[in-house]
């Protein structure tokens, strides 16, 4: 899954000039690369597919290759400034522990994730069939994602879990939704952070 | 592109008569350096990489000896259209001080003495062997090599290289390595050099004046070495409980399949490599720290880097583990050096590194394809 440009200039508006910025599952590092050229940031990506490693040292991005499901072992505390989790959420198992390290290693966070209430995708399970749509590629017998949610489900483990939302925009394709985001957004876009 | 060997080559020696200083205290008053070179120096003498070599290689990296026809151990990597394309590079292999094909080294003749060194030949540090090479890069014109690359105790030389001279080397290609050896690693060279200090025929390291080998030591130190290069399911698969007689005979010769290949590889080993050589290198692995004089501080350490870094680990390596990779790693990135690093899924152990894993030589000519010089 990729992320549309737009999404690229919300991330960069969120981001300094010259900021330590680590991206999880950072793909063939599109957006490292987009935020290296706009805001000269020092970034490092993580992804495990192989293939994808391969894209990213191709592309000439610094990245480094471990299995998140096994954490950020090793990466010293508040290192980064921003570390960003593009639509990759819904992947992982344990999704508590991601967000802590996400806090841990970063001062903020920024995460993406489709948003399965989203209305086509409701009106799917109304019709009997588990959605499918840009955002979510997958069949439900193929798909990579294990957690399913929505923007609100969201918003209550950030509660629970001590998470402070600094900004969240929520889009329907590229049109940004201000009302009724969790029936109207198919992706929603967070900058957290951790309380004080 | 088609890739090809580099052709029949021969090697060089470099005389130096300026003496080194080593870290062991003490000078080398003169020395030789052989050397093999594949692919042209371009103008701008900025197309330089340097392959480091570890505990049994060699200058002969690539190609085919024009002397002995042997096949240069990383032959897969380096030559025309590999991912270390002799087209755009011009590569350099030495063989270290303390060696056993034709630099200096214990076999060598001790000028003081007119015999050989034996071991009286000082001990030698991976920092000193990369100053000796410094010296040749120099003799050969090169200010700034475009990459230093190494896999094991090669890798320990390409990291140190971008500490002892951060401004002459651009990309480090750090494969198999580790910052340091664990305790567990030191103990598996200790054997290996008991195995051969215990060896009658040692003779205190002076068995060249007896006219012996301390072959059975080197052997067994060569056998306990390759069963740490090998992964547990690697032997398993190659070797499994094979007996040579289909059942067992009760007898110490051997039986199982597994006892005459490592005795074949030990003989092998012994009939051609020195002992003083193994020991002096495996020593030379164990002090290998660059966080020594840092407090331990590898972060601090590596802060003097200035080069670009690929670091390689491969799954079923324990000898020198992806754990030890992703040292070198986060101490490279937590000093803000640029580093990318590949955890290659392979079966064969730290011998992984001298394969063509499709993988691994991806990654391998995706960086090395992206240096500009």
């Amino acid at each position: 899954m990729s992320l549309e440009r737009f999404d690229y200039d919300v991330i960069a508006s969120w981001i300094e000039p010259g900021e330590r910025v680590l991206d999880l599952g950072c793909g063939d590092g599109s957006l490292l690369r987009h935020l290296k050229a706009v805001r000269q940031i020092r970034g490092y990506g993580v992804e495990n597919n192989p293939e994808r490693l391969v894209a990213c040292v191709r592309n000439g991005i610094n990245v480094i290759q471990i299995d998140l499901d096994q954490g950020l072992a090793g990466f010293d505390d508040g290192f980064f400034d921003h570390v960003i989790m593009s639509l990759s959420l819904q992947a992982m198992h344990n999704t508590q522990d991601i967000l802590r390290e996400m806090l841990r290693v970063g001062r903020e966070a920024v995460v993406s994730f489709p948003n399965f209430a989203y209305w086509r995708h409701r009106q799917a399970i109304l019709n009997g069939h588990m959605p499918v749509s840009k955002n979510l590629p997958y069949q439900w017998y193929d798909t990579p994602n294990v957690r399913f949610f929505t923007i609100a489900d969201f918003e209550v483990l950030c509660e629970q879990e001590g998470i402070v939302i600094h900004e969240r925009l929520a889009f329907d394709e590229d049109k940004v939704i201000l009302d009724e985001p969790n029936f109207l957004a198919s992706v929603a876009l967070y900058r957290l952070g951790r309380k004080a | 592109m088609h890739a090809q060997s580099v052709g029949t080559v021969a090697p060089q020696t470099a005389h130096f008569t300026e003496p080194l200083p080593l870290k062991s205290g003490g000078a080398l008053p003169e020395y030789d350096l052989v050397y093999e070179t594949y692919g042209q120096l371009n103008a701008e003498r900025s197309n330089a990489v340097l392959v480091c070599h570890a505990l049994s290689g060699s200058h002969h990296v690539a190609g085919i000896d024009a002397t002995t026809g042997a096949v240069g151990w990383w032959d897969n990597l380096v030559g025309p259209g590999k991912p270390l394309d002799t087209n755009r590079f011009f590569v350099i292999g030495v063989n270290n001080l303390g060696g056993c094909y034709g630099s200096s080294g214990p076999k060598s003749i001790n000028p003081a003495t007119g015999k050989p060194w034996g071991a009286d030949f000082p001990f030698v540090t991976v920092e000193d062997w990369v100053v000796a090479q410094a010296r040749l890069a120099d003799r050969l014109g090169i200010g700034r090599f475009a990459a230093v690359v190494g896999g094991s105790l090669g890798g320990m030389q390409a990291l140190s290289w971008t500490l002892q001279y951060p401004d002459r080397v651009a990309h480090a290609l750090v494969i198999a390595s580790a910052p340091k050896l664990t305790a567990q690693n030191i103990a598996f060279n200790e054997v290996a050099r008991q195995a051969i200090l215990k060896d009658p025929d040692f003779h205190g390291g002076h068995y060249y004046e007896h006219g012996v080998v301390p072959v059975r030591g080197l052997a067994l130190a060569r056998m306990v070495g390759h069963i740490t290069y090998l992964s547990d399911d690697a032997m398993g698969q190659k070797f499994g409980r094979t007996l040579r007689h289909d059942k067992p005979v009760f007898s110490y010769d051997v039986e199982f399949e597994i006892e005459s290949y490592l005795r074949y590889q030990g003989d092998k080993f012994a009939g051609f490599f020195d002992a003083n050589t193994y020991l002096l290198t495996t020593k030379a692995l164990d002090y290998y720290d660059p966080a020594f004089d840092f407090n331990g501080d590898l972060v601090a350490a590596l802060g003097r880097a200035k080069a670009e870094f690929l670091v390689v680990s491969f799954s079923t390596d324990w000898r020198f583990s992806p754990a030890r990779s992703r040292e070198i790693v986060y101490a490279l990135m937590h000093s803000d050096r640029r580093v990318s690093y590949a955890e290659v899924d392979c079966a064969a152990g730290h011998d992984s590194f001298l394969l063509d894993e499709p993988q691994y030589h991806a990654v391998l000519r995706a960086y090395i394809d992206n240096i500009r010089f």
